[in-house]
């Protein structure tokens, strides 16, 4: 599992990333996301490339597809890639698209790009875990994780809401949404009790929900490792604003 | 525990009774899941089936798109769902679901749908998706079974249940008087002087047709249209007179929209000149209401309809 590898560091993983060339408009998509794939794979996943189709492995679900470099990259740090496939990303014949493809990559969990389809795709998975009744250790006290991740802007689709709702109904704790949030929503998400209006729209419909700072590694940490007994964890990761 | 209906009455009984056995049924290793967006929750069996199976029988509420989304995650999670509604918000509504949340993902999964091109015959365009078969027909890998009976619809349902990959079943409220069993196009009657190809519940009118048209036509039946039987038609095209077999014309009735099945017919006898007929709905809306009866005569699909467009050479 993850947590016997040593950390990686921010460094390498801003060296694997400058490999990938030509998606320069997705690059704050891409840098968004890096501290938390960072956190998540370094301290919160149980994951394993050697065991890529475990039954018991966490799910991490990229619903935000577009600039995937900052994942790839981390992929890449955790030996699900070689890092000789970053440099010729995107090309006909790579297995690396502008948008991750799942039957080309063992350990990545979905083939995403189109906004709005991680999430409800993640509580059918939550569901499906669950039903199975998968053992796991202490550490994972409702079975497998499934951790999709979400940008602000892609919650304007709707089918996010039918499945933030449904979540929420259904009590699915085996079940994590992480919204990067670097203010790219067209129309925002103004809040009724607090800053930002994010986590208000998991906690009315029965998530536990908790905002962040996005670049800090320790507090992504404790809110991703966050008690939710009986209900789905949202963490709202906030980062610098898309166009600052 | 169920019990098997012994005669289902409606091809969507037979369709609940046959999921109600597959999430039941002990050797089927719990892999059968039943997603729904509130149609036919409330319908025997499904309720007392959610009390035995609540982790296999899911109800979303009315979220088309969440319906084939969970669908597609709990496909990755190992299991075969079942998914339904009628066809506009099984098919249309959610598409992209379709194609990239079961299909791009590699996954498999049974979609099941009623109301067809216009069982609601009275209820307006919302609820009529003459268009579905053509809409999944764009979608790669893609099964398409459409019976023409009950008893059909039961085994065609079991087998894609218990089978891999992506399978739409299209089930109606109209029939034939009996079941015709069998894969790919069957040989219902075999004429010298052209094909015509029936599709589900159209078979029954077709044969009324094809015997006060007076010409000597094969007639082929088909539960199947995706993936087309191009063998079976070829192989009927060439037991016509010689002359026909040359040149034959081929008409298709589809109880849906005309000429989904032009591709098809096309590609299987692209090694001849071949006249296509090409008879189901029409493609503009008529904004009318009232029966099935009305608007299979509006569309030319009863037997008038039918017979004035049957060719023999």
């Amino acid at each position: 599992m993850t947590i016997t590898r040593p950390p990686v560091t921010r460094s390498e993983l801003h060296r694997l990333m400058s490999l990938m060339t030509g998606d320069e408009k997705h690059s704050a998509a891409a840098t968004s996301t890096l501290d938390v794939l960072h956190v998540l794979y370094d301290r919160v996943l149980h994951v394993d490339p050697a065991r890529p189709d475990d039954p018991a492995r966490d799910r991490f679900l990229l619903s935000k597809g577009h600039g995937p470099m900052a994942f790839y990259a981390v992929l890449a740090a955790h030996g699900f890639l070689a890092e000789s496939e970053l440099v010729g990303w995107a090309d006909h014949g790579s297995r690396l698209g502008l948008h991750p493809d799942r039957t080309l990559i063992p350990g990545v969990e979905i083939g995403s790009g189109s906004l709005g389809h991680g999430l409800p795709i993640a509580v059918g998975t939550a569901l499906g875990l669950r039903a199975r009744r998968i053992a796991t250790g202490p550490d994972r006290p409702h079975g497998p994780r499934v951790v999709v991740l979400v940008g602000d802007a892609e919650l304007d689709e709707g089918s996010n809401h039918e499945a933030i709702a449904y979540a929420g109904r259904r009590g699915l704790a085996n079940l994590t949404a992480v919204v990067v949030d670097n203010a790219s929503a067209t129309h925002g998400w103004p809040g009724v009790w607090s800053e930002t209006g994010l986590a208000e729209r998991f906690l009315v419909e029965g998530w536990r929900a908790i905002t962040v700072d996005g670049r800090d590694h320790d507090a992504l940490e404790l809110a991703l490792d966050a008690a939710h007994h009986d209900r789905p964890l949202a963490v709202v990761a906030r980062v610098e604003p898309k166009d600052s | 525990m169920s019990a098997t209906l012994a005669l289902p009455t409606t091809m969507r009984e037979a369709f609940l009774w046959a999921a109600a056995d597959a999430i039941d049924d002990p050797a089927a290793d719990d892999r059968v899941v039943l997603v729904l967006a509130d149609i036919s929750a409330g319908d025997d069996p499904i309720p007392a089936l959610a009390a035995r199976h609540p982790d296999r029988v899911l109800n979303v509420g009315i979220r088309e798109q969440l319906m084939v989304g969970v669908a597609g995650g709990l496909a990755l999670a190992g299991f075969r769902p079942i998914v339904h509604s009628y066809a506009p918000f099984a098919v249309e509504r959610p598409y992209e679901q379709l194609k990239l949340d079961l299909g791009h993902q590699g996954s498999g999964a049974v979609l099941v749908s009623i109301g067809a091109s216009y069982d609601v015959g009275s209820g307006g365009r919302t609820h009529q998706a003459p268009e579905d078969v053509g809409v999944i027909d764009t979608l790669p890998g893609w099964t398409v079974h459409v019976p023409g009976h009950p008893e059909e619809a039961d085994r065609l349902v079991r087998d894609a249940v218990a089978g891999e990959g992506l399978v739409y079943v299209r089930l109606s409220e109209a029939t034939n008087a009996a079941p015709h069993h069998g894969a790919g196009l069957v040989t219902v009657q075999q004429g010298r002087d052209g094909v015509v190809v029936a599709v589900g519940r159209t078979l029954d009118t077709v044969l009324e047709a094809v015997a006060s048209s007076g010409r000597d036509l094969t007639v082929l039946y088909t539960t199947t249209p995706r993936p087309f039987d191009a063998v079976g038609l070829r192989a009927a095209v060439e037991a016509l007179a010689p002359e026909h077999a040359a040149a034959p014309t081929v008409t298709m009735v589809e109880p849906y929209l005309a000429g989904t099945s032009a591709r098809v017919v096309a590609e299987a006898l692209d090694d001849r000149p071949h006249r296509q007929v090409m008879l189901g709905t029409h493609r503009e809306e008529s904004h009318r209401y009232g029966t099935r009866a009305d608007h299979d005569a509006a569309h030319g699909l009863d037997v008038e309809g039918i017979g004035g467009r049957l060719w023999s050479s």
